[in-house]
């Protein structure tokens, strides 16, 4: 069976909720829609206090090419644009609207029947996922239209679609696949003919055997779309690990996967493609995952976006008496949450509540050299010598020992025998290297 | 409700510790430790319990007093040390000898660095080697071992071990042959099982690849260091023996004598002073494999295992320098 080669860990999986099918969360009162919710330039509010918007109506517009329009995920009032604390922790321009109704635009289509003619021809196709806000829901947010722009000189040959969900707990993407697949694969076809690819992986870890299954049968019903099994390996989900293990092919250092001839798609963004182009519905709403060792109803929710963290909760049993970190994401990649007041965002695949006993680090030891950083490190580096390197701030030493490669999966760290907290000594080392040698194009 | 925790990712970490990696090997050393007390009776257990007392002490006294920083003699690395000291004595050593043994291991091989992760070599081995040169006399007497079954030689007896008994032999013109068959020549299985003239740890080849096993299974070490290490050993004897098997003795004799085993497993995988990279754990176990051979054929000591370890240790931050784990996308495989 197919994986990555280099490096990788096996955390527990804990995927305690992977039999629970999709429910849909009633409305909340109230919800918080941050205006960057991509990566790249923050989109500028198109609505005022006071306005009332229907759900699908756009209330942000991305402005450069690397941007993302955001849509207000319900009808109601926006009572106030102002900041709240995201779950990065810093606060962000957000749009305050108070629920009334549930009145959507007219041009979406609300009906359950699947549309699989795909009329939309490739520049419709780009146009209509830019203006849509479709984003990529793997977690790193990037404004999907742009992935489908291939630059001049290069070609696009595979179209991969990544159902790997390698994150410990998570398992929203596995109920999407489940749950959504025929329209799933449409999405999938959407952008086969975007990207104009004759073939596309859906890559996914054999701990889901029963999506595999599913999505091999709809298989034999599209064309050039086959299913990969890979070995259950973190982090498999990432861009680069996915390529490494399902087509052999390696994203030399620096660039982005259409080097190789790739485009890497999660399985939630091809269903937001498939809603987007055959249902006119912009992305307002994602599967979240909510879950937990102590949480007494483990859960995927269908969300708006918006949404307070702290109204999932309460859906999943409420907050467990001995909580003692909140994680927005995964336990490998998660951000720990300040507020439960956060809301749920375009990125945010599943929200982890962590014990008090599994909360805190443990204490930091020597390093013993045991080199086993070195080992877990998918992107073969050292991070052993970049976090020295970053903590006596060498970092033109750093940049030469390719800290910029680090993808921050947290290997290294999982992995420390000692404790020690490499991924927070690599960040800081990855910003200001990032700093360095951005100031040096400027002279 | 009360605060939530806040940290930086990953928020789940594996279930291996400094603490548990030490103890492991503390465990695989077990068969051992009742291979030594079996051969070689309560002498043994007494050189055992004066060098890890030693090293536990001089630990505690140094952290405390000197360093005045906390004190980590629970973590197992001092034990470790202390049992690997007492591993590479002789079972009839002087009580005072051994607490000097551990106060240069712990004091100069470990503390003097900074303590563990800091040493650039095998505390257990610095001390080792002390004794030997400073105490060329008590570190090379070996008492007999009682016989594999039955009734034995007395302990209170002291003989050379096997390769000395080798090199002994080969100096005054004897073929390996000759030597080998000579009635005081322990054998293959008497090696094997422990039932030869040695250190307390290093006798019994079987009962130190048990615990190796044990070290593998659990992940504490890789089989990079020593399969290189054996590799190269067997090779390179191999090549001699077969120019000239009067001359040279065979490499399973190489193996099974002497403490290539225990130094192998137990002392060149040492994670502080070996290298950090499968490419470079595979240079410096060809390289110790490499020195052992030389210094038991040609050097002065019959037995070269603790020299080729430390000088190889020397080389660590060099060949960590050298030989880089391969980066992902630097070079290009496309099909």
């Amino acid at each position: 069976m197919k994986t990555f080669t280099l490096g990788g860990v096996h955390p527990e999986e804990n995927k305690l909720s992977a039999d629970k099918a999709i429910e849909v969360l009633p409305l909340p009162e109230k919800v918080y829609v941050p205006v960057s919710q991509s990566l790249g330039a923050p989109s500028k509010v198109v609505v005022e206090k006071g306005a009332t918007v229907k759900t699908g109506q756009l209330i942000a517009k991305g402005e450069s090419f690397i941007s993302a329009n955001v849509h207000s995920p319900v009808s109601g009032k926006v009572v106030k644009i102002d900041d709240v604390i995201d779950s990065s922790g810093y606060k962000r321009q957000a749009v305050f609207i108070d629920v009334v109704g549930d009145e959507w635009e007219e041009s979406i289509d609300r009906s359950p029947e699947i549309i699989s003619e795909i009329t939309a021809e490739r520049d419709t196709i780009i146009k209509k996922i830019n203006e849509l806000g479709v984003v990529g829901l793997g977690g790193a947010t990037f404004p999907s239209h742009v992935k489908l722009m291939v630059p001049d000189g290069k070609k696009a040959e595979y179209l991969l679609i990544n159902g790997v969900e390698c994150e410990p707990y998570l398992t929203a993407d596995h109920r999407l696949m489940l749950e959504k697949g025929e329209e799933m694969m449409i999405g999938i076809s959407i952008l086969k003919k975007a990207l104009g690819v004759s073939k596309a992986f859906i890559g996914i870890e054999n701990n889901k055997p029963d999506a595999i299954e599913h999505l091999r049968k709809l298989c034999t019903r599209y064309q050039g779309i086959d299913v990969i099994p890979l070995k259950v390996k973190y982090p498999q989900g990432g861009e680069k690990q996915l390529i490494k293990a399902v087509v052999n092919r390696e994203v030399p250092s620096g660039k982005l996967p259409i080097e190789v001839g790739c485009v890497v798609n999660n399985v939630g963004t091809a269903l937001a493609v498939y809603e987007a182009i055959q249902k006119n519905k912009p992305l307002i709403e994602r599967i979240v995952t909510v879950t937990g060792k102590s949480v007494t109803k483990p859960s995927n929710f269908m969300v708006r976006i918006g949404t307070p963290v702290s109204l999932l909760i309460e859906s999943a049993g409420g907050l467990p008496e001995n909580t003692g970190k909140v994680i927005s994401g995964g336990p490998m990649m998660g951000k720990a949450l300040t507020s439960l007041e956060a809301p749920v965002v375009k990125g945010t695949s599943g929200i982890l509540i962590m014990p008090v006993e599994e909360s805190k680090r443990t204490q930091v030891l020597n390093c013993i050299r045991c080199g086993r950083c070195i080992t877990a490190c998918p992107m073969g580096l050292e991070p052993v010598l970049l976090a020295q390197l970053s903590e006596n701030l060498m970092f033109e030493r750093a940049e030469a020992e390719r800290i910029m490669d680090c993808i921050e999966c947290g290997s290294c760290h999982y992995t420390c025998p000692a404790g020690r907290p490499l991924l927070d000594y690599l960040r800081l080392g990855k910003n200001k290297t990032g700093l360095l040698i951005r100031n040096r194009g400027k002279k | 409700m009360s605060l939530l925790t806040i940290s930086g990712s990953p928020h789940v970490h594996t279930q291996q510790s400094v603490k548990s990696i030490m103890y492991g090997v503390v465990i695989a050393m077990i068969p051992a430790i009742f291979v030594s007390v079996y051969f070689f009776g309560i002498d043994a257990a007494r050189v055992l319990l004066i060098s890890v007392l030693g090293c536990l002490f001089f630990e505690w006294l140094i952290q405390k007093y000197l360093i005045k920083g906390p004190v980590t003699i629970n973590d197992g690395s001092a034990l470790v040390t202390g049992v690997l000291l007492a591993f590479n004595v002789p079972s009839n050593l002087p009580a005072w000898i051994i607490i000097l043994g551990a106060l240069v291991s712990i004091g100069i091989g470990k503390m003097s660095f900074g303590g563990l992760g800091k040493n650039p070599f095998n505390p257990a081995l610095v001390g080792r080697v002390f004794l030997l040169i400073s105490f060329p006399v008590q570190m090379t007497s070996w008492p007999m071992p009682k016989a594999l079954f039955g009734e034995g030689i007395t302990d209170a007896i002291t003989g050379p071990t096997t390769l000395g008994i080798l090199k002994e032999g080969l100096d005054a013109g004897k073929t390996v042959q000759e030597i080998m068959a000579s009635p005081n020549f322990p054998g293959y299985v008497n090696d094997l099982m422990g039932a030869q003239a040695g250190s307390l740890g290093e006798i019994s080849a079987l009962a130190l690849l048990l615990g190796a096993l044990f070290m593998l299974t659990r992940k504490i070490i890789t089989w990079h260091i020593p399969t290189a290490y054996i590799g190269s050993a067997v090779i390179f004897s191999g090549i001699l023996w077969m120019i000239d098997p009067t001359q040279f003795i065979d490499p399973l004799m190489h193996l099974l004598a002497g403490g290539m085993i225990l130094g192998v497993f137990f002392m060149a995988t040492d994670m502080v002073s070996s290298p950090m990279t499968a490419k470079g754990q595979i240079v410096f176990g060809v390289g110790a494999g490499l020195l052992t051979i030389v210094i038991r054929v040609w050097g002065a000591y019959p037995e070269g295992v603790s020299f080729a370890i430390l000088i190889m240790n020397a080389f660590t931050p060099l060949i960590n320098n050298m030989f880089k784990p391969k980066r992902f996308g630097e070079v290009v495989k496309n099909g």
